[in-house]
């Protein structure tokens, strides 16, 4: 169901734009209604809600470029926010593979519900979702009494509508809910280090979620599991990467697959598409049309229709992702992604996590990485790593402050086993899998 | 100068029909089931930035950010809300939604509210918003061409010119009412160098609480661009980095970010109330080598990080956090001074309206010490000199951190020699603080445009931090 009030402002200013000069124009609003709240030691510690607003213009004459945004919707407001946009365009240098994608590349009789409206998200009462955050909490506080302390559990929902409009014709919406629940847990080491560490759950449907009891307890094992950490020596090992650090390596690799990188210069993969990167068992695919996940849109940010795009087949890179003024630069076509990737994930596989840790001699079992040390355009990738040693094919102590660093093009060649549990807790998603010689940093 | 913050009373009240009595009516609506405490945020926000690319402007954009935050206090707890719009109705609906925090207690009643002026750390003549664009095009075409000109091997350089005019006023039920105007100008230019196909990538920027005098007197565009462009050349004869534990010397200025990330966030007082940082209940212990002072300085002038006001309309502070090793104070919010009794520090800062306040550096930095710089990098048998950072994260409840490097060099036998690449460090602040075993005399303030990010808001912030040696630190490399 579309917004039919935002929809018929946004195609007024796109007139508007167009009356006071644009050759072409494209307005995005987005409404939304947002609630938080967070409970610690059994209080509420906040509550917020709010019912952001907000318009988007983005204007082309002669072919010069310029975007301007505001939340002021009084009529007067609105009327200088174009005549601003325009203004603006005249510093602008024209930039022929500038403007609104091609007409034929629209959107057109796209389906609005992907699965991604629940109206139980947005009626369900407040009370009710500070209880599930009390709820979530307590279990977690309780579960062991080596669980000392808490950074308290979250609720937060959202419902929202988005609606484009542009000068081609183009007017469009859709809307969706969204909820959350988010629980850090804290435990002291021996010798009074503080560890911490949580889960969380992310759906569109309210019933989808993760039950708090189900919440609080792995936000509790997960921090009791590294209590006694230590490092390990400096050394080359095979790495197991588990769902959210698999998941955190494709979102470093989607960096590297935009065209804007491509056009830039600044990927590893520049000259790469059509050849054997990745090992035989990486199939990555990009694709907004699975009804009901997290990064699913009938069309992209500029009203492109959504396509699923393969992105790796086999460990063949295939292409780069498009939106149309990348598409234009690099003589390509737009390929539905303004805006970015939607659900990028990584085929499974059919090991078990535990098969593919019984493999292992010795190695990492990687849990959480910090720091932004990887470079795509080099390839060059270096974080800071915490996880559990494997020894003989089983997870013995906790590590942290290390490091683990390698090549990009070498850990994706690297990739030697992949798990079947894919599941999609955000919208980059990736399941268990095995890199091998990763070099790891530590006494 | 002194009358610029009571011009955003006249702005509001003009522009928007905000007076006094409807202030008050809205603080009465939060206070309408009791609570301790209730606070108006209005913010009015003209932003805009020029990007720079292949020698053409390629995009301009703008936009205004304008509403009220609405926060009722009780105890530690607090409601938020905010209304994008500023008519009586919509304002008194979000304080309504805010104040069910409170259980429903007897009704508060606002102090009459007494304008407080402060000290106006960054007077400006001319806002930069109120200039041409022609003149800030001028400046990104200056410094494009600065990096283009500095070696052969720049093959692409991107130029942003962002600048922002902030006009907040804050009005609180204990009868405080504050404001104030925030500018900020900031010009950041990235450059790609290439030669054998190789590449090589840096960026640096300047920014301040300033008109655009600041890129004429303080940090022109072409030192921005050449900076910029030498990072992105040296990284092009950058070998691997050893991997290991390793003495390493932190140089002045950028090397500030360390001690934001790993130390800083580990002081604020929200962590420290909840007793979830590794610095909490630590006060009068010795935290760091004695050779360590730590401040953070809301009143730097002109600073990014800077504050007339903070963003619960309190004074900004020279604060001694950590004093010869000793920590002595923590970076209080409002809630959180009442919380351990303390006096505040006027730390309390949020990104916007839409965000409610919480403890967050200013300028934060490290003191000057004794010795030279020549003395830190001679004492160094094997190791590393760590210039420039790529950003960092740190694990605030221990203090673990990581850092990648944009710019660091070996030294060998006393020496500086070969630039290294692909290298992060990783340690624990209050561990590496005391392995601190020589500080320079050569403290410098970082002028590159930090923004720190917490629980999901960005605010600006300044850095800085003399020469440093740390004994010992894991160094992640390629290299065995």
């Amino acid at each position: 169901m579309i917004n039919e009030e935002d929809l018929k402002l946004a195609e007024d200013i796109v007139k508007l734009a167009q009356q006071k000069g644009a050759d072409e124009a494209e307005v995005r609003i987005t409404s939304s209604r947002t609630f938080s709240t967070t409970v610690r030691k059994g209080e509420v510690e906040k509550i917020s809600e709010n019912e952001p607003h907000s318009l988007t213009l983005r204007v082309y004459k002669e072919k010069r470029g310029a975007t301007v945004f505001s939340s002021d919707f009084r009529p007067a407001a609105l009327e200088r926010l174009v005549e601003d946009a325009v203004e603006r365009t005249t510093y602008v240098d024209p930039d022929p593979e500038s403007g609104l994608p091609d007409p034929e590349d629209l959107a057109k009789d796209f389906d609005e519900n992907l699965d991604l409206w629940d109206p139980m998200v947005g009626d369900l009462p407040p009370e009710i979702k500070i209880n599930l955050a009390r709820q979530t909490e307590e279990t977690a506080l309780t579960y062991d009494s080596r669980i000392t302390n808490t950074n308290g559990a979250s609720f937060g929902s959202h419902i929202y509508s988005f609606v484009l409009a542009n000068s081609l014709g183009f007017a469009g919406g859709y809307r969706g809910s969204s909820c959350s629940m988010y629980m850090s847990a804290v435990a002291d080491d021996s010798e009074g280090k503080k560890q911490t560490d949580g889960w969380y759950s992310s759906q569109h449907h309210f019933n989808r979620l993760e039950k708090p009891e189900e919440i609080g307890q792995k936000a509790a094992e997960r921090t009791l599991r590294r209590l006694g950490a230590r490092k390990v020596k400096t050394q080359t090992v095979p790495v197991i990467w588990d769902q959210e650090t698999a998941s955190e390596f494709l979102g470093i690799l989607a960096g590297a697959i935009m065209g804007g990188a491509l056009y830039r210069g600044m990927t590893f993969l520049a000259d790469k598409e059509g050849q054997q990167i990745a090992a035989p068992g990486v199939t990555i695919v990009d694709d907004p049309l699975r009804p009901g996940l997290p990064g699913s849109r009938p069309f992209d940010g500029e009203g492109v229709y959504s396509r699923r795009n393969e992105v790796f087949s086999k460990g063949v890179f295939n292409q780069f992702l498009f939106n149309t003024y990348y598409a234009r630069k690099m003589k390509r076509r737009t390929t539905g992604n303004s805006g970015g990737i939607t659900n990028f994930y990584l085929e499974p596989g059919s090991l078990t996590p535990e098969e593919i840790i019984a493999g292992v001699d010795e190695g990492l079992y990687l849990t959480d990485m910090i720091g932004f040390g990887e470079n795509i355009t080099t390839g060059d990738f270096s974080r800071g790593a915490s996880g559990i040693w494997i020894e003989k094919g089983k997870l013995t102590y906790p590590v942290s402050e290390i490091n683990i660093s390698g090549d990009l093009r070498k850990m994706l060649a690297g990739i030697s086993q992949i798990g079947n549990d894919l599941e999609f807790r955000h919208s980059v998603a990736a399941p268990t899998f095995r890199m091998d010689g990763m070099m790891i940093s530590g006494l | 100068m002194s009358n610029e913050s009571t011009k955003v009373l006249d702005f509001f009240q003009s522009e928007f029909g905000i007076d006094q009595k409807v202030m008050s009516d809205v603080l009465a609506a939060a206070l309408s089931r009791g609570g301790d405490f209730a606070e108006l945020y209005f913010e009015h926000r003209i932003t805009s930035n020029m990007h720079f690319e292949e020698g053409i402007v390629k995009e301009s954009s703008g936009g205004i950010i304008q509403g009220v935050g609405i926060r009722v206090v009780s105890g530690d707890s607090f409601g938020y809300a905010y209304s994008e719009d500023f008519n009586l109705e919509s304002m008194r609906r979000a304080a309504i939604t805010a104040s069910q925090i409170c259980k429903g207690g007897k009704p508060g009643q606002p102090i009459d509210a007494t304008f407080l002026q402060a000290a106006n750390l960054y007077p400006i003549t001319t806002p930069s918003i109120d200039v041409r664009a022609l003149e800030k095009l001028e400046l990104i075409r200056r410094a494009d061409k600065a990096a283009r000109a500095y070696n052969p091997a720049v093959k692409k350089v991107i130029a942003m010119f962002s600048e922002e005019y902030k006009q907040v006023m804050i009005a609180a039920s204990d009868g405080r009412l504050v404001a104030d105007i925030q500018p900020l100008v900031s010009l950041r230019v990235f450059v790609i160098a290439e030669r054998d196909n190789k590449p090589g990538q840096g960026s640096n920027s300047g920014a301040a609480r300033m008109g655009l005098d600041y890129f004429a007197n303080r940090r022109t565009p072409e030192m921005i661009g050449q900076e910029a462009a030498r990072i992105a050349v040296q990284a092009l004869d950058a070998v691997d980095a050893p991997a290991g534990m390793y003495p390493v010397v932190l140089a002045a200025g950028r090397s500030g970010v360390l001690l934001h990330e790993a130390v800083g966030h580990g002081l604020e007082a929200d962590f420290n109330r909840k007793k979830l940082s590794n610095y909490s209940d630590r006060i009068g212990q010795v935290v760091a080598s004695p050779l360590c002072t730590v401040v953070d300085d809301g009143t730097v002038a002109y600073s990014k990080g800077s504050l007339n006001i903070d963003d619960e309309g309190n004074l900004p502070n020279y604060n001694v956090l950590i004093e010869n090793g000793t920590l002595s104070n923590y970076l209080q919010d409002r809630i959180s001074s009442k919380h351990f009794d303390n006096k505040l520090t006027g730390n309390g800062r949020r990104q916007s309206f839409r965000h409610a306040p919480m403890p967050r550096m200013t300028n934060t930095y490290m003191l000057a010490g004794q010795s030279t710089f020549e003395e830190l990098i001679a004492s160094v048998e094997k190791g590393l000199y760590c210039v420039g950072y790529s950003g960092g994260q740190v694990n605030i409840y221990n203090g673990d951190f990581t850092f990648g490097l944009t710019e660091a060099y070996l030294i060998e036998n006393g020496k500086i020699t070969a630039p290294v690449k692909n290298a992060n460090l990783i340690g624990n602040g209050p561990e590496v603080l005391s392995k601190v075993t020589m500080v320079a005399n050569d403290f410098a303030l970082s002028e590159d445009g930090g923004m720190c990010g917490k629980n999901g808001q960005m605010v600006p912030i300044g850095l800085g931090m003399p020469s440093v040696l740390v004994s010992s630190i894991t160094v992640g490399g390629t290299a065995a």
